[in-house]
C-alpha cells in the first residue's frame, strides 16, 4: 500500500539504533514479563506476533494485502497437532512439519493470487483460505468441529520437557526472536529494497528490470512460511488446532493486529498483537463485544490512525521503528 | 499469586494440605461453562447459571465455613474458546470445578484440561458416550444423559414401530457422530438398515439440501443427529419439502423442552423422545420448577440440563463437605461412594467410568388438544431402569475400568 | 428414463431448484457488489451484513409493527439502503483519494460492527420468520416437490437483475452512471452531480443487497451472521464473471448457483468448495474472468 510509511523516515537507514534500542526493550520485556503476567497469555501474544510480523511483510514491504492468511496459520496448526499427536515427532519436527505445509500452500496460493492485482489479490487470497476452510470442515484428520485436541507439547529435542510451562515459554520466545529477525533481515535487504520499490511504483521497478511478479511470488511464500511457524507453535502452546484458526476471522484479525500496531514497520505487528490480544483477553468475560470492538478500531485506524501506534510514534520521533 | 514460581508453590501446597481438612485458595468456586448465545443457549445457558446459584443458594452460600462462589463463561461451541477459558479460571481464579458444557467437541476439551489440572468436572449438557468411554476421566462425571442412552431408546423404540430403515442427517462434530454411531448400533441390534448419512456443519440454517437426500434415500426413518437449533429448523424445513407427508418418519435423537416449545406442538406432537427427567414428573419436580421459572427471565420451566446443574452442583457440595475438602482426589472419590437422592434421581450412584447411574424416560409430545396448561408438552411412555438404559460397563473402553 | 440413469428425479431437480435459489442470491449480491465496484472502485465488504440488516428490518417489521413480508420488500431496501448512504457520505468519502485497499478495510471493519452488534442483542442462532401466506404452501408437480415460496424467489430476483441491467445498460441515467464510472471529472464538467449520483449508486447497491435480505429470510432464518460466509462465496463470484458487466454478473451468479446444486447431488461433500475450485481453474485460463473487459 503505497504511502502508509513516510518516505522521509524509510530513508533514514543510518538511525538503525532504534531499532536496536526497541529490540533490546522488547526481549527484556518478554524475558521480564511472566513474572507478573500470566505465561499462557504471553505465549499467545508471541505466536501472535510473529504472525502478525509475517503478514506485516507481506503488506507493508510488498504492498500486497493477503485476506486469507489464516489459512496457513490454521493449516500449519493443524499438520503439527497431527503429527506431534499421531505420528508421535518431537516439537520441533512438528513444527517443521507444519511450516512445510504452509510454505506449499503459499507457493500454490501466490502462484494463483499474483495473477491479479489490489482488490483482486485480496478477494482471492480470501476466496482461497475460505475454500480451505471448508476442506478443514470436511476433512477427516482435522475432526472438524472438535479440532485436533490434546496435542501432546512432548520433549523438544528428545530432551527437554515441553510439559514445563517455563521450559516452554522460552521455547516459544525462541521461537518468536528466530523468525523476527529473519524478517528483520529481509527487510534490511536487498531483496527488501525491491519488494519496497515494488510497493511504491511497480510499473517504474518493471521499466527498472525487475521481475516483479517474482519478488511478490518470494515474498508471499516467505510470509506464510513464517506465518506457518507461527501456527504450528501456537497448537503446541494450546495443544489444540481448530476451525477457529482457519476461519476468515483469523484472517481479519491479523490484519487489525498489523494495522493497529503500524503497517510497514518494524515493531509495530507485535505492538499490535499484544493490544488486540489483551483486549480480547480483558473482554472475554463481555464475550460477544470483541468483534464491535475489533470493528470500531479497524475504522478509526483506517480513518484517523492510518500509521498505527507505532508509526504514529515513529513518525513524531522520526525515527524509524 | 501469578507467577510460573508462585503457581508450583501452589502445587507443592495442594499437596501438603490433601492431608488434612481445607478449602484451597479459601473460596469453593463453581465456573458454570456453557454456550450462551448461539444454538444451544435455550438449552443450558443463563438457565444453567441460575440453577447452580439456587443450588448455592438452597445449600447455605457456605461449606466448611468457607463462601461459595458462581461465575459463568459463554464457550460459543469452539473447543479452543472453552479449553482457554477452563484454563484460565482454574491457573488465575481458583475455580475448583467446572459445570454444564454442552457441545460435546469442548466437552471433551474441557475434559482434558480437568483431567491434568485436577479439578471435578461435573458434565449435565454434553451427550457424547465417549466421556465415560474412551475419553474417561476420574474427575469427569456424566451426570444426566448420554448418546447410547438415547440411541437405545429412541431408536429401540421407533424400530419396533416398524421404522427399520434409517438415514442420517448428522450434526458434524463430536456428539453428532457419537449419536449417530451409536443409534446405528441400536438399529442394526433390533433388526434394522442403515441406508446412508449426511454430515452437516454446526448451526446451519438452510436443511434442504440435505432433507432431499434423505427423501431420496426412500429411508423409513430419518434420524435427526443434532439438537437445539438444528432439530428445530430441520424438523420445519422437512414439513415445507413434503416429507412427513410422502411417509417418511422423523426421528428427533435429542429433543429438549425448549425445542418443543420453539416448533410448537402442532409441528412436534407425536415425536417420541428420550429424556433424563420431566419438570412434571411430580410433586418434588414440579415444586423446584417452580421456583425455578419465578426467576427464570423467559419464564420457561428448567430443562433436565438445568435441573442437572442444579442437583450435581448440590450434590458436590454435599461431597464436599463429607470429604472435608475441596481437593477433586477426595471429593470424586467421596462422590463414588455416595448415592444420588433428590427430585431429579432415586436411588442413583456414580459407575468407575463417572456415569451417573439413573432411570431414564421415554416420552411422546402430546398434542395440541391433549394439552392442558402451559408447557405441559409430554406423555411418559414406560420408563428405562439405570442399567438397561447405559452402556455396560465393560463395552466402553475406559482405561479407568478394572476388567 | 432418469430412474435407468440411477439418478433420481426428485432429488435432482430438488437440489436444481435449491441451486437455482443460492443462485439468485449470488445474481443479486454479486450485482450489488459489481454496481458500487464500478461507481466506487470500493469493494463493500460491508454488502454482507447489509444483507443481513434487510433480512432483521423484515422480522422487526413484523415483530414490532406488524407489518408483513410485502411491506418490508419496499420498506427495508429503503432503510437499509439509507443506511448506506451515511456510510457513504461519513466515511468513505474520505478514502477515495487513498489505495482502494483501505476501502475494503474500512468496509470490513464496519461489517463487524454491524454484525457484532446484532449477534450481541439476539445471539448467533436463527429467528424464524414465515413466508407470507399467500406464497406458502407446497406444490406436487411430480416429480418433485416444489414450496411456492422459493418458486418466488426465483422469478423476483430475475425480475430486478434484468431490470437493473436494463436502467444501466439502456437508460440514459445509466449512461450517466457509466460514463461518471470511466471519466468522472468529464462528467462532472457537463454539470452533472457526480457525488450525488456516486452516493446515490452505493444506496442503490445496498438497497439491492438489503431486498436480497428480506427474500432470504423465510428461508435461511433471519441470523446476525447469515451475510458473513456468504460475502466470500459472492467474492469468488465476482472473481469468475468479471467485474466488467452487468449481464456477467447476473449469468454468473445464477450459473454457480446451479452448478453448486449439482455438485450437491452427485457428491455432497464438495459442494461448498466447488464455487472456489472453479474460482482456480478460471483464474488459471482466463484471469480476467469470464465476462472481464479490465485485468
Amino acid at each position: 500500500m503505497e504511502h502508509v510509511v513516510d518516505p522521509l523516515i524509510a530513508v533514514k537507514r543510518g538511525a538503525r539504533w532504534s531499532e536496536a534500542a526497541a529490540f533490546a526493550v522488547m526481549v527484556a520485556f518478554f524475558l521480564v514479563a511472566p513474572a507478573m503476567v500470566y505465561p499462557v497469555f504471553l505465549m499467545k501474544v508471541l505466536c501472535f506476533a510473529l504472525f502478525a510480523c509475517a503478514f506485516n511483510l507481506l503488506i507493508g514491504y510488498a504492498g500486497l494485502l493477503s485476506f486469507g492468511h489464516a489459512l496457513y496459520f490454521g493449516w500449519a496448526a493443524y499438520v503439527c497437532a497431527y503429527a506431534a499427536k499421531s505420528w508421535h515427532l518431537t516439537p520441533e519436527i512438528a513444527i517443521l512439519t507444519g511450516t512445510a505445509l504452509a510454505a506449499g500452500l503459499g507457493l500454490v496460493a501466490g502462484a494463483l493470487a499474483i495473477r491479479r492485482q489490489g482488490i483482486y489479490f485480496a478477494m482471492i487470497t480470501l476466496a482461497l483460505a475460505q475454500m480451505m476452510y471448508f476442506f478443514a470442515v470436511e476433512a477427516p484428520f482435522t475432526g472438524g468441529e472438535d479440532g485436533i485436541q490434546a496435542v501432546p507439547r512432548g520433549y523438544l529435542f528428545g530432551v527437554f520437557d515441553l510439559g514445563q510451562q517455563a521450559t516452554m515459554y522460552i521455547f516459544v520466545l525462541a521461537v518468536f526472536l528466530a523468525g523476527f529477525l529473519v524478517i528483520y533481515r529481509i527487510i534490511h535487504s536487498p531483496f527488501g529494497e525491491v519488494l519496497k520499490a515494488i510497493r511504491e511504483n511497480e510499473p517504474r521497478a518493471i521499466s527498472l528490470g525487475y521481475k516483479t511478479d517474482r519478488y511478490k511470488l518470494v515474498a508471499f511464500v516467505l510470509s506464510t512460511t513464517l506465518a506457518g511457524v507461527a501456527g504450528a507453535t501456537k497448537a503446541l502452546v494450546f495443544q489444540l488446532a481448530s476451525l477457529t484458526d482457519v476461519h476468515w476471522s483469523m484472517s481479519g484479525e491479523v490484519v487489525l493486529m498489523t494495522l493497529v500496531g503500524g503497517l510497514g514497520t518494524v515493531f509495530g505487528p507485535v505492538v499490535g498483537a499484544f493490544i488486540i490480544v489483551a483486549m480480547e483477553n480483558y473482554l472475554a468475560e463481555f464475550g460477544q463485544w470483541v468483534t464491535v470492538i475489533q470493528g470500531v478500531v479497524f475504522v478509526t485506524c483506517v480513518l484517523l490512525f492510518r500509521r498505527g501506534v507505532v508509526g504514529e510514534l515513529a513518525n513524531a520521533l522520526k525515527i524509524p521503528l | 499469586m501469578k507467577n510460573l514460581f508462585g503457581l508450583t508453590m501452589l502445587a507443592g501446597l495442594f499437596a501438603a494440605g490433601a492431608a488434612h481438612a481445607q478449602i484451597s485458595d479459601g473460596v469453593v468456586k463453581i465456573g458454570v461453562l456453557n454456550d450462551m448465545s448461539s444454538l444451544y443457549a435455550d438449552i443450558g445457558g443463563r438457565g444453567s447459571v441460575l440453577a447452580a446459584e439456587m443450588a448455592v443458594e438452597e445449600f447455605g452460600g457456605k461449606v466448611l465455613d468457607q463462601p461459595i462462589q458462581v461465575i459463568s463463561g459463554d464457550h460459543q461451541n469452539k473447543p479452543d474458546i472453552g479449553a482457554g477459558l477452563a484454563r484460565k479460571w482454574i491457573d488465575t481464579e481458583r475455580v475448583d470445578t467446572i459445570v454444564d458444557v454442552p457441545t460435546s467437541s469442548v466437552a471433551l476439551a474441557i475434559q482434558e484440561v480437568t483431567r491434568e489440572k485436577k479439578r471435578v468436572f461435573l458434565m449435565s449438557g454434553p451427550a457424547s458416550s465417549d466421556l465415560t468411554g474412551k475419553a474417561c476421566s476420574p474427575y469427569g462425571f456424566q451426570w444426566t444423559y448420554d448418546t447410547y442412552a438415547l440411541a437405545h431408546g429412541t431408536g429401540g423404540a421407533m424400530v419396533k414401530q416398524g421404522g427399520d430403515t434409517w438415514f442420517f442427517i448428522t450434526a458434524d462434530y463430536a456428539f453428532g457422530h457419537a449419536l449417530e454411531r451409536d443409534t446405528s448400533d441400536a438399529v442394526k441390534a433390533a433388526g434394522g438398515k442403515v441406508l446412508g448419512s449426511v454430515k452437516v456443519p454446526l448451526n446451519t440454517q438452510d436443511f434442504s439440501s440435505f432433507l432431499l437426500q434423505a427423501q431420496a434415500s426412500k429411508a423409513k426413518v430419518i434420524g435427526l443427529a443434532n439438537a437445539g437449533g438444528d432439530t428445530i429448523n430441520s424438523i420445519k424445513q422437512a414439513a415445507e419439502f413434503g416429507i412427513v407427508a410422502g411417509g417418511q418418519k422423523l426421528a428427533g435423537l435429542l429433543v429438549f423442552l425448549t425445542d418443543v416449545d420453539s416448533l410448537g406442538l402442532k409441528s412436534a406432537q407425536g415425536l417420541t423422545i428420550t429424556s433424563a427427567w420431566y419438570w412434571d414428573k411430580d410433586d418434588a419436580s414440579r415444586a423446584f420448577a417452580k421456583r425455578f421459572m419465578a426467576r427464570n427471565p423467559n419464564g420457561r420451566p428448567p430443562t433436565y440440563t438445568q435441573a442437572g446443574v442444579y442437583t450435581e452442583v448440590l450434590f458436590y457440595l454435599n461431597a464436599i463437605k463429607a470429604a472435608g475438602t475441596d481437593a477433586a482426589d477426595r471429593v470424586s472419590a467421596k462422590m463414588r461412594t455416595m448415592k444420588i437422592n433428590d427430585f431429579m434421581t432415586k436411588d442413583g450412584w456414580i459407575r468407575e467410568d463417572g456415569r451417573i447411574m439413573r432411570d431414564m424416560y421415554l416420552e411422546e409430545v402430546k398434542s395440541p388438544q391433549d394439552s392442558k396448561y402451559p408447557y405441559d408438552y409430554f406423555k411418559v411412555l414406560a420408563t428405562i431402569p439405570a442399567e438397561q438404559a447405559f452402556r455396560p460397563l465393560k463395552d466402553g473402553g475406559c482405561p479407568l475400568v478394572k476388567n | 428414463m432418469l430412474e435407468a440413469l440411477g439418478i433420481s428425479a426428485p432429488a435432482l431437480f430438488g437440489q436444481l431448484l435449491i441451486g437455482l435459489i443460492n443462485g439468485s442470491f449470488y445474481a443479486l449480491l454479486s450485482l450489488g457488489l459489481a454496481v458500487i465496484f464500478g461507481m466506487l472502485n470500493i469493494i463493500n465488504f460491508t454488502h454482507g451484513a447489509q444483507y443481513m440488516m434487510g433480512a432483521f428490518g423484515a422480522y422487526l417489521l413484523l415483530e414490532h409493527l406488524h407489518l408483513g413480508y410485502w411491506w418490508a420488500l419496499i420498506i427495508a431496501p429503503i432503510v437499509v439502503g439509507l443506511t448506506g448512504v451515511i456510510i457513504e457520505r461519513l466515511f468513505l468519502k474520505q478514502l477515495y483519494q487513498l489505495d482502494h485497499l483501505y476501502g475494503l478495510l474500512l468496509t470490513f471493519g464496519i461489517a463487524l460492527i454491524i454484525q457484532g452488534l446484532f449477534r450481541n442483542y439476539y445471539g448467533s442462532s436463527g429467528l424464524p420468520y414465515r413466508a407470507p401466506a399467500e406464497l406458502q404452501g407446497v406444490r406436487n408437480l411430480g416429480f418433485m416437490f416444489l414450496p411456492n415460496y422459493r418458486a418466488w424467489v426465483i422469478v423476483v430476483s430475475l425480475v430486478v437483475c434484468l431490470t437493473t441491467w436494463f436502467v444501466i445498460e439502456r437508460t440514459r441515467l445509466g449512461s450517466y452512471l457509466r460514463a461518471a464510472t470511466e471519466n468522472p471529472s468529464l462528467v462532472r464538467a457537463f454539470g452533472i452531480n457526480v457525488p450525488r449520483m456516486i452516493t446515490l449508486t452505493y444506496g442503490f447497491g445496498v438497497g439491492l443487497a438489503a431486498f436480497a435480505g428480506v427474500m432470504a429470510a423465510p428461508i435461511y432464518n433471519v441470523s446476525p451472521l447469515m451475510g458473513a460466509d456468504l460475502i466470500i462465496v459472492v467474492f469468488a463470484v465476482v472473481v469468475i464473471g468479471g467485474m466488467g458487466s452487468i449481464m456477467g454478473a447476473i449469468i454468473t451468479g445464477f450459473g454457480l448457483g446451479v452448478v453448486e446444486g449439482l455438485t450437491k447431488y452427485f457428491k455432497p461433500e464438495a459442494s461448498d468448495t466447488v464455487i472456489f475450485v472453479i474460482m482456480v481453474i478460471v483464474l488459471l485460463v482466463r484471469p480476467a474472468g469470464l465476462f472481464g473487459r479490465r485485468v
